[in-house]
């Protein structure tokens, strides 16, 4: 592995629903706002936009938009240089969702693994939030 | 710890959302005296999270967010974040109109 290799974190779902709604959560602000975060996103090739929640904001720039099908979008945070791709997938029952976050590196992680302890508060507060929202 | 404390949290947030900013401002909005504001920058600062720079007779702030990123196991951190978010997706869907 060379030190450019990046890793991803990937969540594929099943939505009992057709892509075209799938869509309009993951593209209109104000249905975004409601199961991700407050946003002045549009989805436009080219367009920054913020994600902004209690434990910080996400500062982002749409990448790719392919209607009802694909949504790519740079996702930059604390010093975390990601991009976000959505795929959806019409399937008989719906839509077949993937969300692939790509671009973390191997050293951050290692680096990670000594201190971790100073975030254990930080993130913590985030768990009491996601907690109470559940 | 230098996040575990919720004064010395939200000062870095501040920071970090506003850009740089002198402890004068970072006092004026706090709630708490400037030397408690001055200390908690200097745990923020050493611990590499703010970067002070002096100008005039005044110190300017900065936060320094590549400090974090060697700090967080962020694909362990995503993983339960887009798990959770996808959850509340579902949700939504159930709820929208067709």
């Amino acid at each position: 592995m060379s030190a450019e290799t990046t890793r991803s974190v990937v969540i594929e779902r099943e939505m009992p629903h057709p892509p075209e709604k799938v869509w309009r959560a993951l593209t209109q602000s104000f249905l975004l706002e409601e199961w991700l975060m407050k946003n002045d996103f549009q989805p436009v090739v080219g367009h920054r936009f913020n994600f902004r929640a209690d434990w910080g904001a996400v500062d982002g720039e749409v990448l790719a938009v392919e209607p009802n099908k694909m949504l790519s979008y740079g996702w930059a945070a604390f010093g975390l240089e990601s991009v976000v791709t959505w795929t959806l997938t019409p399937t008989s029952t719906g839509t077949h969702l993937r969300m692939e976050q790509s671009g973390f590196r191997a050293d951050q992680e290692q680096a990670f693994k000594g201190a971790k302890y100073g975030w254990q508060g930080y993130f913590g507060g985030l768990e009491k939030v996601l907690a109470r929202i559940e | 710890m230098a996040l575990a404390d919720p004064t010395r949290r939200a000062l870095f947030e501040r920071i970090s959302r506003e850009g740089e900013l002198t402890v004068r401002v970072l006092t004026s909005q706090s709630g708490v005296s400037q030397p408690a504001v001055s200390k908690h920058l200097r745990v923020l600062k050493e611990t590499g999270l703010v970067r002070a720079r002096h100008k005039g007779r005044e110190t300017h702030y900065r936060a320094r967010p590549r400090g974090l990123a060697p700090l967080v196991d962020w694909m362990n951190f995503y993983s339960r974040y887009w798990q959770d978010r996808i959850d509340r997706l579902e949700d939504l869907l159930k709820r929208m109109e067709q």
